[in-house]
């Protein structure tokens, strides 16, 4: 992985290994307990910092560069991938990325948004923000589960659905529609993981499932703490207040309901660990899954219905 | 230098002869600029009967013109939306809600009746606009789902008439779960072979647009309405490209393939009451 990105909270942490590195370079074997020391209060610093983020640090944490994305997971938790590109109308759209896989040696389906590192990477996968031509193919590898009767699994992690032009004329808002009135009725098992960000309408398109995960400091909402702040404050540099109000923390939201499980990170984010990371999510889908293997197709369906049915706050 | 002094009187302003001209007698219409009685729209059901502007109009209004004898039961009026995350930006949501239903009207953004169309009986779901910009949270969410799920027990069709800004952001995540709340209703309507009708009218965009809005078996736009995903604004901020005239307009819709016709309101009553008849076999 490339040099440590920090974020903005994380300067205390920045500062005490840029000693500790410039202890090292010194080479001098008298600073060793010195180095040991510090590394010590980097830890504590670290574990401090991350059990007492604000949402509005969560939010950045869910957009670390470094955060795994998609293809990360496919690569830490999966064998035999084969990705199946295209929607069989339009094109490929390469902020979706899909395909047949191997979970535990069980095949399953995976689709996941995918963001990119670098900036020619990120252009490429348009940053995450699928067109309707990413819903329409997700659409179809979830239809080819359900065919050859393949449990599916997704991975959400994108700022919202693109907002263009060719997105609206292509039916941007059909093709999320469609996907959540589909993706309702497959008789196959689907877990969905909420791996960073979890942007509104676009990240709900590929996750209606039986079960939903989400990982510690990734963040899930109706809309962005700065879409937000620029609609209700008039804004747009307001986005600590809004993440506070809209509350998108995977602490806020598995009271509602929304979710089955939060998935712990290594301290400091998903970002530093990715081996950890992965294997963590790996382990909380395993045990989802041999649940829902136990359910018969019908019983699936209700289940999903049943969850998404429930999901209400108002005075009657 | 007499040249430059004035000696006659100056035409002067009459106090006298003003005719006082009532607020809002008169309405200039934006789509053809005449200057109409505002009386004279309001009994063609908010439509100008120069141009065929659309106007806004209130819910009963429209459900007036729809039903037989414009009469109906209503269905769950009583439930009404909670602030449960305690949000708050310039207002909390609470005093919002507080407010808005102080002026009268509805109690939500949404309006579920059961009537009859042309004697075809038909759970029919209303926003309103004028209630947060007919924004979607439990409440709408829970109603329209309600109605999908009367209309399947019944055996009828369901129609909803949309008219909102989208997701109500006051519920963050519940607001975005009402999508596939109400999408997977649907699914079951579907499969059950009853009819969906959705009818988008001004304006309708974000999440109730890529939810229910857009599945209707039949999407029927009114002339000239705003329907999208994003609104103009956020796309010109994103793309930083002045957007085509008529851009998310009912027309360029139809001609992109995401509706199937353009009806008038005038005419509504009459090709819902065509189309429910043959899509239910009568």
């Amino acid at each position: 992985m490339a040099a440590t990105v920090y974020m903005e909270f994380e300067k205390p942490i920045a500062e005490l290994e840029k000693k500790i590195e410039e202890l090292r370079s010194l080479g001098a074997s008298e600073m060793s307990t010195e180095i040991d020391a510090l590394q010590s209060c980097v830890e504590t610093k670290r574990q401090e910092i991350f059990n007492n983020l604000s949402r509005w640090q969560k939010a950045q944490v869910a957009r670390h560069i470094n955060r795994p994305f998609t293809l990360d997971y496919i690569q830490h938790l999966f064998t035999d991938f084969n990705e199946l590109h295209g929607d069989r109308n339009f094109g490929d759209d390469h902020a979706i990325v899909g395909g047949l896989a191997r979970f535990d040696g069980q095949p399953v389906m995976v689709v996941g948004h995918q963001k990119g590192r670098d900036t020619k990477e990120k252009v490429f996968r348009n940053f995450g923000m699928p067109n309707p031509e990413g819903y329409r193919k997700a659409l179809r590898l979830f239809q080819m589960a359900e065919q050859f009767n393949l449990p599916i699994i997704t991975f959400v992690d994108t700022p919202g659905a693109y907002p263009g032009i060719g997105a609206e004329e292509r039916g941007q808002a059909e093709a999320i529609a469609r996907n959540l009135r589909e993706m309702a009725s497959l008789t196959v098992p689907i877990i969905v993981c909420i791996t960073g960000e979890g942007g509104s309408g676009g990240a709900l398109a590929i996750a209606v499932g039986n079960r939903v995960l989400m990982l510690e400091h990734s963040v899930y909402a109706v809309i962005s703490p700065e879409g937000c702040a620029a609609i209700l404050w008039s804004d747009g540099t307001k986005g600590q207040q809004a993440a506070e109000a809209l509350k998108p923390a995977a602490q806020d939201i598995i009271e509602l309901g929304v979710i089955d499980e939060i998935v712990h990170e290594p301290v400091g984010g998903a970002h530093r660990d990715h081996e950890a990371t992965t294997q963590a999510m790996g382990s909380a889908i395993r045990r989802h899954l041999a649940e829902l293997k136990e359910m018969t197709p019908e019983q699936l369906v209700e289940d999903r219905y049943q969850k998404f049915r429930a999901m209400t706050r108002m005075a009657e | 230098m007499s040249w430059f002094k004035r000696d006659k009187t100056g035409i002067e302003k009459s106090n006298t002869k003003h005719v006082k001209v009532p607020e809002g007698l008169w309405t200039k219409c934006p789509g053809c600029s005449e200057s109409l009685l505002t009386q004279e729209i309001e009994e063609n059901l908010q439509v100008c009967p120069k141009c065929g502007h659309h106007y806004r109009i209130a819910p009963r209004k429209r459900l007036q013109s729809i039903l037989d004898n414009g009469t109906w039961q209503e269905f769950d009026a009583e439930l009404t939306s909670v602030d449960f995350l305690d949000f708050k930006d310039t207002k909390s949501y609470q005093e919002r809600i507080n407010t808005t239903v102080a002026k009268g009207g509805s109690r939500d953004a949404v309006i579920c009746v059961e009537g009859s169309i042309k004697e075809i009986a038909t759970q029919i779901a209303i926003f309103d606009f004028a209630f947060m910009g007919g924004s979607m949270g439990s409440v709408v969410g829970e109603k329209i789902t309600r109605s999908i799920e009367r209309g399947l027990e019944k055996k009828q069709p369901v129609i909803v008439i949309s008219a909102s800004g989208g997701a109500r952001m006051q519920e963050s995540i519940l607001s975005l779960m009402q999508m596939a709340k109400t999408s997977a209703a649907l699914a079951k309507l579907k499969a059950a072979g009853l009819p969906f009708i959705s009818i988008l009218t001004d304006p309708t965009t974000g999440g109730v647009t890529a939810s229910f809005a857009m599945l209707g078996d039949l999407n029927i736009a009114e002339p000239k309405a705003l329907i999208g995903f994003a609104g103009p604004r956020v796309i010109e901020q994103t793309i930083r490209q002045k957007l085509p005239a008529g851009f998310q307009r009912s027309e360029y819709l139809l001609d992109h393939g995401m509706v199937d016709m353009i009806v008038s309101r005038l005419e509504m009553r009459d090709t819902l009451g065509q189309v429910l008849a043959m899509l239910t076999r009568q």
